[in-house]
């Protein structure tokens, strides 16, 4: 008895502990976060915040339909199927490529690691100097095509492109955005490197592998819950590269640069709570399933690879 | 191991280093830029900003240079002399951040040790409520942090910033990360000697992840000082708004003295960068998986 009360006891104090440890951030969460979701969820199901009639899915329907919507979501999409890809495999390359022994390898890692602390809005002046339509990128391909004369790209005749109102205006972002990310991504799959038990690779070496079968058959395999990892966190960061277009093009970015990210920024500004809302609520139903699935796969590879 | 052939080795890194420094470029180019005088960087990049002034001397095209015709500090003095707004710029940045980075990672650290000591089913689940809302973009998480503020009478205050950064789950779920790599037996053992919980979390668990803390207040810092978004959207007065996003809004018309400004701002994230870089890769490594 006395015992089962010490028990009752240590759980009690354990919970309170638990509890007293956790408080500050758990009750700023709710706060700041959880609860007003919930409240998000209600503006989504409402017509207004004066007349609060429940309108059930109207405003899904209503976003969902939305010209705007539609073409944001389109473009992000684009962006994303282009980018993340990208940036999973190049990080991959840069990996193995920086894994191997070369000199100067720490340093070259902190180069690769550099963009992360340069101020968004000195990329942006950079991005622009680079990418205008009399900007250096411009001006290195004419000097290309006059010192080969395998194309055309004279400024007179207006060949060149204004790359931020061309049809090719991702391409810019994608290699900002692949510029910034890489890097991190990079550090990550060198971690993953580093973990594939030597012993493995050192009897496959002895058996005569080739270094492609090796690559493939081992290393890939130990590597595939970081290739996941790191490609949920690519199309995660894929969202955040609207401060970069919103800074470089305004809030009302020419074709291809409307994303997602405007739609939601110029539904804030008309104050137009309830479409705003009810986007918030399908991008984040969509992110919770994209993380979901990370997990259960993370789960399934995790415990293979570790067993 | 075989044996590589020198010019092999002597091809990759040559391609690397290339890479390598492509990715320096950006930074490079804008610390060089800061050093150039006003006529030199409207020379340069005239035809693209339009900046040149009537009847100076602006080259037909772009014109990127890494070395300053002539080092000058004219900008520096025009930013740090001239126009002392931007040194209250800087401190509105420093008061804003510091406090964030310093009070999240405080409160972080408390819940990464209960995530640590105490994982009934039930917190598991919140841990994994954290993962979601880390994840979650900006534009997620903006709108009920603004619905708060607004219903707490915070919206341009710096509270309305402020209070969301301090509890942000981002350090909770990394220091979580480190602090069930302690061995469970430390605990165990100032457990037998009669430690409490508070002390156990001063005088192991805070001590044995220093490093841990160094990484994540590098991470925090990084990623608020550039913050552009929260301040864009809970401030309307512009007067109240940090250097990072004015800096975005100087561009174009003083492009010589952006590029002192910006030097001049990345100098704290330059200094942590260097000073924690390998903190700062431990830490990158061990936010890789989200199991806990």
């Amino acid at each position: 008895m006395k015992q089962k009360i010490a028990k009752l006891n240590q759980r009690l104090g354990g919970a309170l502990y638990s509890g007293a440890f956790i408080g500050p951030s758990f009750v700023g969460v709710m706060i700041f976060f959880i609860i007003p979701f919930f409240v998000v969820g209600y503006y989504a199901l409402i017509d207004s915040p004066v007349g609060q009639n429940f309108v059930g899915l109207q405003n899904f329907s209503r976003v969902l339909g939305n010209h705007a919507f539609q073409t944001a979501t389109g473009h992000t999409l684009l962006f994303t199927a282009i980018a993340v890809p990208g940036a999973v495999l190049l990080a991959l390359g840069l990996a193995v490529l920086l894994e191997q022994k070369i000199p100067l390898k720490s340093q070259f890692r902190t180069f690769f690691l550099s963009p992360m602390m340069v101020p968004v809005a000195s990329i942006v002046l950079i991005w622009e100097v680079l990418f205008h339509q009399n900007g250096a990128i411009n001006d290195t391909l004419a000097n290309i095509a006059s010192a080969t004369g395998w194309f055309s790209y004279d400024r007179a005749a207006g060949e060149w492109i204004d790359w931020f109102t061309s049809p090719f205006a991702q391409v810019p972002i994608i290699i900002l955005f692949l510029w910034r990310n890489l890097g991190y991504n990079m550090i990550l799959f060198m971690a993953a490197l580093n973990n594939i038990p030597k012993d493995l690779l050192e009897v496959a070496d002895m058996e005569g592998a080739g270094r492609f079968y090796v690559f493939r058959k081992i290393k890939l395999r130990f590597l595939s819950p970081t290739i996941l990892f790191v490609f949920i966190l690519s199309i995660i960061n894929s969202f955040r590269v609207f401060r970069e277009v919103y800074l470089l093009t305004g809030s009302h970015p020419y074709g291809r640069l409307y994303m997602l990210q405007h739609y939601m920024n110029n539904m804030f500004d008309n104050l137009d709570y309830q479409s705003l809302a009810a986007a918030a609520i399908i991008m984040a139903l969509f992110m919770v399933a994209l993380i979901g699935l990370l997990f259960v796969i993370e789960h399934r590879y995790g415990k293979d690879v570790e067993g | 191991m075989k044996k590589r052939k020198l010019p092999v080795l002597i091809i990759r890194t040559v391609f690397i280093g290339f890479l390598a420094l492509v990715f320096l470029l950006p930074t490079v180019l804008t610390i060089s830029n800061s050093f150039m005088s006003q006529a030199e960087i409207s020379a340069n990049y005239g035809v693209v900003f339009g900046t040149a002034a009537e009847g100076a001397y602006m080259a037909e095209r772009v014109n990127l240079k890494l070395i300053p015709d002539l080092v000058t500090f004219q900008q520096y003095g025009t930013v740090l002399v001239q126009t002392p707004e931007y040194l209250e710029l800087f401190w509105r940045s420093v008061i804003l951040v510091v406090p964030i980075v310093l009070v999240q990672i405080f409160v972080a650290s408390l819940a990464a040790y209960s995530f640590t000591r105490w994982r009934p089913k039930r917190k598991e689940i919140i841990f994994f409520t954290y993962i979601i809302i880390m994840l979650m973009p900006f534009q997620v998480t903006l709108v009920p942090n603004y619905l708060m503020a607004q219903t707490l009478n915070l919206i341009d205050r710096y509270w309305a910033i402020l209070l969301p950064g301090f509890v942000a789950p981002f350090s909770v779920f990394l220091l979580t990360k480190f602090m069930r790599r302690i061995p469970i037996s430390y605990i165990e053992a100032a457990k037998l000697d009669g430690a409490g919980e508070w002390q156990i979390f001063t005088r192991i668990a805070i001590p044995l992840c220093k490093g841990a803390l160094y990484a994540v207040a590098i991470l925090v810092f990084i990623d608020y000082w550039n913050m552009v978004e929260q301040p864009l959207i809970m401030l309307s007065d512009r007067s109240m708004y940090p250097l990072s996003v004015f800096l975005s809004q100087i561009n174009q018309a003083e492009i010589g003295v952006a590029f002192a400004v910006a030097t001049f701002y990345m100098v704290p994230s330059l200094f942590l960068f260097l000073h924690g870089e390998e903190h700062l890769i431990q830490g990158i490594t061990y936010s890789g998986g989200i199991k806990g």
